[in-house]
């Protein structure tokens, strides 16, 4: 029952090119490296992060409550609401105000949401394009790929590579692998879309309860510059990005970018909390599985998620295999725990991407326990049938051996026999181990054969 | 003081002289050493594949092997982790608990029961320290470098008393090395990728010993440096402890 091509087999293709792997390695650590240095400047880290773990969990156990009041607050600022239960919903309220007002420019800033909707896709096939106005999400768009990370979309490309892209699409110089040079093309490619925009698409960090006003956060200012000359603004969020009250972004906005990528805060972090005169500004609060996810108990902190990234760059298995590799919108860990709520058979594969080495957790800026969910979605998955049969027979003659000390030790002598008599049973392409590693030479007594030798 | 040793069921298979290290010194080290002889395995590599649900019957072979011990002390900070985490036991509850709170990783017991502080052994030689991960982010037996602890680590406590050896930090210190239980045979790929490069930053010291407290991160890095034809030997921290020239 597994994937045509699952994490492990993409993740073995990804590795073929071993030059590139290391440098995709080293590129995100040394981001992870930053992280370490901004968070190790601030006394109050640990302190923080509990804060802001504490934060989400009250906001999730009140959640309804706190859904209600954003949309009052943000209804008397004159925003419009619209409540999208699925992706498609939230696609289909999002078609509905572009051919309401029959609008062709339109920009999109980034947001996970809308890739986890393939509203992109979804426009495309009703002949609308939507142009992404992030840098790397752009350079993604035009190669027509999904980003491989969260907040460094294009983070598995080299700029070789952007410099093809571009003299591709923007007729750029051949060979000119300037990153100045490029950006620069970006800059005056994206600028007429900017300035020509009728609709302008962001996503939501932080929705204020108390204020009815939300938060984006960008370094690029690629938002701003957006919304700026659009007709209508929508903006759309998970139903989880709620916080209660303005005064908690002192505590998120300080953690999300120093785990991110080591900055004490993002270039733009835009607060918007009405429609400027003339203007529409629009909310698409999106559940999509929250509600369910937010009804597992062992899985529901998963929704504290702000999508920094830091597990990404931490997790050595990412920053190994990539984020193609992980065939969902947000990769890594965290989305390892949080896809196989949207689908468990697509996704039953990325529990396993995981060695459980915990790092994930120690670096979640709101003390999600990812590796540990990892491990109970591990038990979910098999329950639940999503297991191959060579794996499940597999497993449960080792639970059997194991529950029965002789028949452990008659095996293990034969183990042991084999490999040290007849070492081409194990010494052969079939078993995965022996394929770049030897397998441990098999002494000729147990311990604990030596050891009642001992006792005699 | 009656210590009951847990040989886990690979490393008694495949790597006794590990087992023998650690019996050898908690000996030496004035415990009164049992071995349960119809011990097998702590049910990890089930649990950690999804399977927690098949281990009752390991579980409780385990349950009736140690109970009754005042504390149980293993070579292995994985197994220990797990049964720290995990092993439950129907029939006996009770006997479950005490199993999970008096269980001890051998350089954690070494270091908070026995307060070893002056070990009588040598170990002329250059070596590497490879952090295991539920050792470091499971037991804390060391600090860890996403956290804002003070820096300590029991396993280097101990080394640093050996006489002769020189212990060597690779780049990244605590970076997984990828063997990851079963892990290291469906992501096979990414398995030998993180080993390798574990191995390169270990070889750019010019060690001549990888050494760490779970003998399944060395299996794995043995299994690589030994396809490399590398120089660099693994060696588990029991055995240099317990060595003496």
């Amino acid at each position: 029952m597994e994937n045509l091509k699952n994490h492990a087999t993409a993740a073995e293709e990804f590795i073929k090119d071993e030059p590139r792997t290391d440098w995709h390695d080293e590129t995100l650590w040394f981001v992870r490296q930053k992280r370490d240095l901004a968070a190790h400047t601030l006394p109050e880290w640990e302190e923080l992060r509990e804060w802001g773990s504490q934060i989400k969990n009250h906001t999730l156990s009140n959640l309804d409550e706190y859904l209600e009041n954003f949309e009052t607050n943000a209804q008397a600022n004159g925003i419009k609401i619209h409540w999208a239960k699925d992706a498609e919903e939230h696609n289909q309220i999002i078609h509905k105000i572009i051919t309401d007002n029959k609008f062709e420019k339109i920009v999109k800033s980034k947001s996970m949401l809308t890739e986890e909707c393939h509203l992109n896709e979804f426009l495309i096939q009703k002949g609308i394009a939507v142009v992404d106005t992030d840098l790397g999400e752009r350079i993604v768009q035009f190669r027509n790929e999904a980003p491989s990370h969260i907040v460094l979309p294009a983070i598995h490309l080299k700029k070789q590579d952007v410099s093809e892209t571009f003299h591709k699409h923007l007729n750029t110089e051949k060979g000119n692998n300037d990153p100045q040079y490029l950006t620069e093309a970006a800059r005056q490619h994206l600028r007429n879309h900017f300035v020509e925009s009728e609709l302008a698409i962001t996503g939501v960090n932080f929705a204020v309860a108390e204020t009815g006003g939300f938060v984006v956060c960008t370094n690029e200012g690629n938002a701003d510059m957006g919304v700026n000359t659009a007709k209508i603004h929508i903006a759309c969020m998970g139903m989880e990005k709620i916080i209660p009250k303005a005064e908690h972004l002192a505590v998120f906005l300080r953690l999300l970018t120093r785990s991110a990528t080591g900055q004490p805060i993002t270039t733009y972090s835009s607060h918007f909390n009405k429609p400027r005169p003339g203007q529409e500004m629009h909310i698409v609060i999106v559940d999509n599985g929250r509600s369910r996810q937010l009804g597992r108990a062992d899985f529901r902190n998963s929704l504290k998620c702000i999508r920094c990234a830091a597990c990404f760059n931490t997790c050595p298995v990412y920053r190994r295999s990539g984020g193609h590799s992980y065939h969902t919108a947000v990769a890594g860990p965290i989305g390892s725990i949080l896809s196989p709520n949207l689908d468990m058979r697509a996704n039953a594969d990325l529990p396993f991407a995981s060695t459980l080495c915990g790092s994930c957790s120690n670096v979640c800026p709101v003390k999600i326990d990812i590796h540990e969910q990892l491990w109970k979605w591990r038990q979910v998955l098999v329950n639940e049938g999503y297991v191959t049969t060579t794996k499940k027979i597999g497993m449960g003659g080792m639970a059997m051996v194991f529950a029965h000390p002789r028949l452990y030790r008659l095996l293990g002598s034969i183990g042991r026999k084999t490999i040290k008599w007849f070492p081409f049973f194990v010494n052969n392409k079939l078993n995965p181990w022996y394929k770049q590693r030897d397998m441990p030479e098999a002494p000729k007594e147990s311990f604990r054969d030596w050891f009642k030798k001992q006792q005699k | 003081m009656k210590v009951a040793l847990f040989v886990p069921c690979y490393i008694d298979q495949f790597y006794p002289n590990v087992g023998i290290a650690t019996y050898q010194l908690l000996k030496k080290l004035g415990c009164d050493v049992a071995f349960p002889l119809n011990q097998t395995c702590c049910g990890q590599p089930m649990a950690n594949s999804g399977f927690s649900a098949t281990t009752t019957g390991c579980d409780k072979n385990f349950v009736e092997n140690f109970k009754g011990f005042d504390y149980i002390v293993a070579p292995s900070g994985s197994c220990v982790l797990h049964i720290k985490d995990h092993l439950k036991d129907e029939q006996n509850p009770e006997e479950a608990k005490k199993i999970r709170n008096s269980i001890y990783e051998l350089t954690e017991f070494l270091v908070d029961i026995l307060k070893v502080t002056n070990l009588e052994s040598t170990f002329p030689h250059r070596v590497g320290m490879h952090i295991s991960c539920h050792g470091q982010r499971g037991l804390h037996l060391s600090s860890m470098t996403e956290t804002m602890d003070k820096p300590f680590s029991k396993p280097e406590q101990l080394l640093m008393q050996v006489k002769g050896l020189q212990l060597l930090t690779p780049e990244r210190p605590d970076e997984c090395c990828g063997f990851g239980g079963t892990f290291c045979v469906f992501e096979e790929a990414v398995s030998v990728k993180m080993g390798k490069d574990r191995v390169k930053e270990h070889e750019a010291n010019d060690v001549e010993y990888i050494t760490a407290g779970d003998v399944s991160c060395l299996m794995h890095l043995e299994g690589i440096l030994k396809r490399q034809n590398s120089r660099v030997k693994t060696i588990h921290i029991a055995e240099i402890l317990n060595h003496t020239v």
